[in-house]
């Protein structure tokens, strides 16, 4: 029994819980509790990731049951890595919530936390019914979080995001229930070893619960024909939530990773490498619609939750090469595209806000007033999220490129990642040009908002973690390039759940 | 039975798609409803359905009912329980915030919007 293990699913509850009892007039106490929960919650997952770096899977097993028959939470490399990239992110929101964000409604901590708990959970747990409660869990904190503040757009955005979400809902449970019907079982290693032993009637329909989870996951992660309900959610609702929801969608690609090496992975017998032929070019197609989206934008948010439809892609990408080196591209890409998109998010707020109506619409605007201090802001940001050297971003789309090489669609994947490169470079540099050059004189600016330094905190800190990726490549390439090797090797996870304790 | 089973949940499933692609807010909910109805009833019975069989364990039993659906189940309906409502509320505030039921917020216009006065509020 670990109980680091269950520490990060605990820590959020509690604090939320105490959140929802403490009054609500006391703003800077939820304040403080908020993020010293969050600040807690970035050291313990750093404490199980350095416990799990020397390749232990550790198992909490809830209640003593022991797997298949009751849930456990697996804590793996990867687990732990995603818990600490959500809780680096978390605590540069919410700071930047403590601005005001917060103000606008009721409950705004209480919903980050189960926010947190939710992602925590999703990223912890062994069994695939618990994937969908906490799948549940966060999304119901998303839909509070994503309309906290209210407002018309918001409102519609929100209505879209819901409906969508909950038909996705349904259909991870038509999946669940028919794997379940045909295998018996919903632990991930014990479907792993039962698919691999799935006699031949049954495979068809294996297979096609299997891609209905596809499906699913393809939704939260926005991949391609699924990726509609992303723009106008993450344009609309307040900075903070699109920051910490840049999370969101790497939740999807966490559980494809994760499904679809372990139960569908290499060695599972009739299904093997299920989604091969699907994932790739999706992938790579929705690499090429993002950055279109993001060109095509005519907003500065629009085009920042393009950007990260974009990122899901090249991120996928990178999975889809089904290759150690691919995989390991691609968990070294995930923390830099991620924080690289909630800075975006913003500073795209900052200076929305300093350009009094004209918001963030992309014409020619009023002379900002710190239009200095924005604009080095966004040139590093810009850089980043469009993958140029120095920052990580570019180290990240070379070695994807790299593992790309002895693949049999390089031309597609190298052409691709390449011309979606340059359209996303084409349409930063418009939009930085229009923000801070083409400045219009007679555009009215309605007593803008004075930038204060304190609100550029969370975005420089997003950006000094974005230079300690790049300055610690090394190191941090060769703990992707571990939890690269692990993941691909599903016998240890299963070892490990199935057989605890046991010689390995 | 199994039939009849297979039959709901197909009935059901086909409403709820009909009926959640819809442009007003108050069949989509409906279809969310039915779509939700449908993935219960296939969740109950998704482990073949057995009738006066034991769920636990017992000295004298033939065979066994596997109780683990009931529960799986009963999640499934308190979560859909929840964002039903959710969802009921989020369209009352969008009807009036938007000052129509329009899942996009806007009313159709022109002919396809005497058209549709025609049909009723669905």
């Amino acid at each position: 029994m670990n109980l680091l293990v269950i520490a990060p699913v605990l820590l959020p509850l509690l604090a939320g819980i105490l959140l929802l009892l403490l009054p609500q007039s006391r703003l800077s106490l939820h304040r403080t509790l908020s993020v010293v929960a969050v600040a807690a919650q970035i050291g313990l997952t750093l404490a199980l990731m350095a416990t799990v770096s020397d390749g232990r899977i550790l198992i909490y097993a809830l209640g003593n049951w022991p797997a298949p028959f009751g849930i456990v939470l697996v804590a793996d490399r990867l687990a732990a890595w995603m818990l600490v990239i959500t809780a680096l992110l978390a605590l540069f929101a919410l700071l930047y919530a403590l601005r005001g964000d917060d103000r606008t409604g009721r409950y705004f901590h209480v919903l980050f936390q189960l926010q947190l708990l939710g992602l925590n959970g999703a990223f912890l747990t062994g069994d695939l019914f618990n994937l969908f409660v906490f799948f549940e869990i966060l999304l119901l904190a998303s839909y509070g979080l994503l309309l906290h503040g209210g407002g018309r757009r918001r409102t519609r955005a929100g209505l879209h995001f819901v409906v969508v979400n909950l038909a996705g809902s349904t259909l991870f449970l038509f999946a669940v229930g028919t794997l379940y019907g045909v295998l018996g079982t919903l632990n991930m290693a014990d479907l792993a070893i039962k698919v691999a032993a799935a006699p031949p009637e049954n495979v068809p329909l294996v297979r096609a619960a299997g891609l209905l989870l596809f499906g699913v996951f393809a939704l939260k992660a926005a991949l391609l024909p699924f990726y509609l309900w992303l723009p106008a959610a993450y344009a609309y609702t307040s900075a903070s939530v699109a920051a910490l929801f840049a999370i969101m969608t790497k939740v999807g690609a966490y559980s494809i990773l994760r499904v679809y090496t372990l139960i569908f992975g290499p060695e599972a017998g009739p299904a093997t490498n299920l989604i091969e032929l699907w994932l790739l070019p999706l992938a790579l197609a929705t690499l090429m619609v993002g950055m279109i989206g993001a060109v095509a934008s005519t907003h500065l948010r629009q085009q920042a939750a393009y950007l990260v439809v974009a990122s899901v892609g090249s991120l996928l990408t990178a999975f889809g090469l089904n290759s150690s080196a691919g995989v390991a591209a691609g968990l070294y890409y995930l923390p830099h595209t991620t924080f690289a998109a909630a800075a975006l998010f913003l500073l795209a707020d900052l200076i929305s806000r300093q350009r009094g109506v004209m918001s963030d619409r992309l014409d020619p605007g009023p002379d900002l007033p710190d239009s200095r201090l924005l604009g080095a802001l966004f040139f590093i940001t810009a850089i980043a999220v469009a993958g140029l050297p120095p920052l990580a971003g570019f180290l990240g789309k070379f070695l994807m490129l790299r593992a790309a090489l002895d693949h049999a669609l390089l031309p597609w994947v190298m052409g691709t990642v390449l011309i979606a490169a340059l359209l996303g470079l084409i349409a930063l540099a418009r939009t930085g040009s229009l923000l801070f050059y083409r400045v219009n004189p007679e555009a009215e600016t309605e007593a803008p908002w004075p930038t204060i330094w304190a609100e550029t905190t969370p975005i420089i800190g997003l950006l000094l973690l974005l230079l300690g990726l790049t300055v610690g490549a090394g190191p941090v390439f060769d703990q992707s390039r571990m939890i690269a090797d692990q993941v691909l090797q599903p016998q240890l996870y299963i070892q490990a759940v199935m057989n605890p304790g046991g010689t390995p | 039975m199994e039939a009849l089973i297979a039959l709901i949940v197909g009935v059901l499933t086909a409403c709820g798609v009909y009926l959640a692609l819809r442009a007003r807010t108050f069949p989509v909910v409906m279809g969310l409803t039915f779509l939700s109805y449908a993935v219960n009833v296939f969740l109950f019975a998704m482990s073949h359905l057995t009738i006066g069989q034991p769920p636990v364990i017992t000295a004298d039993a033939a065979g066994y009912a596997d109780p683990l659906p009931q529960a799986l189940v009963l999640t499934a309906i308190v979560i859909s329980f929840g964002m039903t409502a959710f969802v009921i509320v989020l369209a009352l505030k969008a009807y009036a915030e938007l000052g129509n039921d329009h899942v996009d917020g806007k009313e159709e216009t022109g002919v396809r919007r005497q058209a549709s006065g025609h049909r009723g509020p669905l």
